[in-house]
């Protein structure tokens, strides 16, 4: 069977102008990632804003072109479908519920819109889908009946969510689902997710910085710098023995509510990473604790351990 | 210990209609970090503003007392207050572009501050600036000066205004959710900042927070918000190690922890939502999602003491609350 998510030497530019006369820069967003993600499995995306996670969200939704290399959902190149048959097979879910939202429709109209733009199903069979997904997300029909304005976040996301998977897609990937949520609400929704993939045997592509909650939903975690993927393992290993020195940094920047412990000083220094200027060498480097003069001038090359392990460190 | 900021019985409303604070109290002492921790809605940052004379249009103020370092804010006219402000307490938020002017420069901006409030010369507020910049760890801050806000990335910007807060060096910072735009990497090393300030400068720092992980490793003590009331106070390993009210409980339990996660088990949550607190509203506001909710929390609810510094809103007595059971 083949991986539900397959993506090969994917890499997307951009060029910009930071003003009308300064000249063009080329900023290389995704750099020659590569990476599979078996079916029912949930690939956690962790990385600081910049780091290309959501260029490569968008290069697996087909709604972006890469520069090169290509990436397959379902062994099927996604360009190549036409829009109907690309939206039953992935979905995506974003973190601002209220953009992702028409706020003049109802929300049971937002939810009935993938269906109806298929153009083979009925009224009545629409409807009964449309309740159907509410109900599971935990939605009641009186909330079906409101306007996203009316909503609480939760129940926004929620919608978002019911519209995602309302076409009984295989594969929906989450770009900072919870990241505009309180952190009860987060909890709700993490837990909703969880039990959808269980019940209906969906593969999640999640993509977050917080990695408190990767570490709680996924099953193998990718940890992207300056649009590459530096180290990637199974989410237990990569959490009790983290090989790359960012992962190390990351790790210990995250603040558990543990009293008394202070705010750890990660010696990240405060060279941060700008993607239309990539260092030579590792591209870590400036900001790595251990480098030694081979990282400033020689790429490292992904190490693979295993199956699933993957390290891009000279050192590690 | 002295209090810096004293409120008391805190009230208030917009346009009469939504009560956004319910009779809150909080003491932030001098040289202390004071979290105020809570989910969307719940008033802190309407009670942050309403310290510092900053209410929306519409927005209303009522308190049986609110003191500053001994001087009653609530009888201050507006020019007194504004001499206050931006000088001895000073305000940062989560956008930093809610304090900066796009349309000046760093150096202009910073520099207005001091000449406003302390008639010091121009180069003298621009050395000041410098300095300060410098501190918070800005590289390269006399280039800095004759740059636009929108020249500079997030943290930057964030430090400029950090920056900007300290010019007149206030006795008391008010930080609005400072960090929660900002990757993790770039929050440990503003809230080590802020640490490093309280240190050397004796800065008493107002700390508006959702994030539980934020106030564990930076908070002396903590205020727990919730629909307008301050539900339990603490200090900070206290309230971690036996919280009181069933929403501190709850809300401790939502937190996913790493290297402490169980895939296979749910994460605690609360059921429901933030109620709309109309004026008028009775008893407790927790009760519709509280599992030991019964008739009594529509009545009024006692202030209970559950240590020494550690006080909370519930019927139940301490050590009667118990976990919930899990999801």
């Amino acid at each position: 069977m083949s991986a539900a998510i397959e993506v090969t030497s994917l890499r997307r530019e951009f060029r910009v102008r930071s003003g009308m006369l300064a000249p063009e820069r080329r900023v290389v967003a995704v750099d020659d990632v590569t990476f599979s993600v078996p079916a029912g499995a949930v690939l956690g995306i962790v990385g600081e804003s910049g780091c290309g996670k959501s260029t490569l969200a968008r290069l697996i939704l087909g709604l972006l072109k890469p520069t090169s290399g290509r990436a397959l959902v379902e062994g099927k190149p996604l360009l190549e479908l036409d829009r109907r048959a690309r939206a039953r097979l992935i979905q995506p879910v974003f973190q601002d519920p209220f953009a992702s939202l028409n706020p003049r429709q109802r929300v049971k109209d937002i939810v009935a819109l993938p269906l109806a733009a298929q153009g083979t199903f009925s009224r009545a069979e629409i409807e009964r889908r449309v309740a159907r997904i509410l109900d599971r997300v935990g939605l009641s029909a009186e909330i079906g009946e409101r306007l996203p304005t009316q909503l609480s976040g939760g129940q926004r996301q929620r919608a978002a969510i019911a519209r995602a998977l309302v076409l009984e897609p295989r594969i929906v990937i989450c770009d900072e689902p919870t990241s505009s949520l309180d952190v009860s609400v987060q909890a709700q929704i993490l837990n909703l997710l969880a039990d959808l993939r269980r019940d209906l045997g969906l593969t999640y592509l999640f993509i977050s910085h917080n990695l408190a909650v990767v570490e709680h939903v996924a099953s193998e975690v990718a940890v992207m710098y300056l649009g590459r993927i530096v180290e990637r393992n199974e989410t237990d290993a990569l959490f009790r023995a983290p090989r790359h020195p960012y992962t190390q940094a990351l790790l210990e920047s995250v603040l558990t509510p543990e009293p008394g412990r202070g705010v750890p000083d990660v010696g990240l220094g405060d060279v941060l990473p700008d993607p239309a200027n990539i260092p030579p060498g590792c591209r870590f480097h400036p900001r790595c604790r251990i480098a030694v003069e081979r990282c400033r001038s020689v790429s490292p090359i992904p190490m693979v351990r295993g199956r699933e392990a993957m390290v891009e460190c000279h050192l590690a | 210990m002295s209090a810096l900021l004293e409120i008391e019985g805190l009230e208030v409303t917009f346009g009469g209609r939504t009560a956004a604070v319910r009779g809150a109290s909080l003491r932030v002492e001098k040289g202390e970090t004071h979290c105020l921790v809570g989910e969307s809605g719940c008033g802190k940052s309407v009670t942050a503003l309403s310290v510092m004379g900053l209410l929306a249009r519409g927005g209303h103020r009522f308190a049986k007392r609110m003191t500053f370092a001994g001087t009653d804010l609530l009888s201050l006219s507006d020019r007194r207050m504004a001499r206050i402000r931006g000088n001895r307490m000073s305000m940062i938020f989560q956008e930093p572009m809610t304090s900066l002017n796009p349309a000046f420069t760093v150096g202009s901006q910073m520099a207005e501050v001091m000449t406003t409030h302390k008639g010091v010369s121009r180069a003298d507020a621009l050395e000041r600036a410098v300095d300060l910049m410098r501190r918070v760890g800005i590289t390269a801050p006399e280039m800095r000066l004759g740059q636009f806000p929108h020249q500079l990335s997030g943290g930057l910007r964030q430090r400029v205004m950090i920056a900007m807060a300290l010019m007149c060096g206030p006795e008391l910072l008010v930080a609005d959710e400072p960090t929660t735009a900002l990757d993790v990497t770039v929050q440990a090393q503003i809230l080590r900042l802020l640490a490093s300030l309280k240190r050397d400068f004796g800065l008493a720092i107002l700390l508006i927070t959702h994030d539980l992980g934020i106030v564990a490793r930076v908070a002396d003590r903590v205020s727990v918000m919730y629909a307008g009331e301050v539900v339990e106070r603490a200090p900070t390993a206290e309230l971690f190690n036996s919280p009181q009210h069933p929403y501190t409980r709850g809300l401790l339990s939502c937190v996913p922890v790493p290297g402490r996660v169980r895939r296979d088990r749910p994460l605690g949550s609360i059921p429901g939502v933030v109620p709309r607190i109309m004026p008028g509203f009775a008893g407790c506001a927790f009760r519709s999602r509280c599992s030991h909710a019964d008739a009594t929390c529509e009545r009024e609810i006692p202030r209970r003491a559950a240590g020494a510094a550690h006080d909370y809103l519930c019927r139940l007595r301490a050590g009667e609350v118990i976990a919930p059971p899990p999801a």
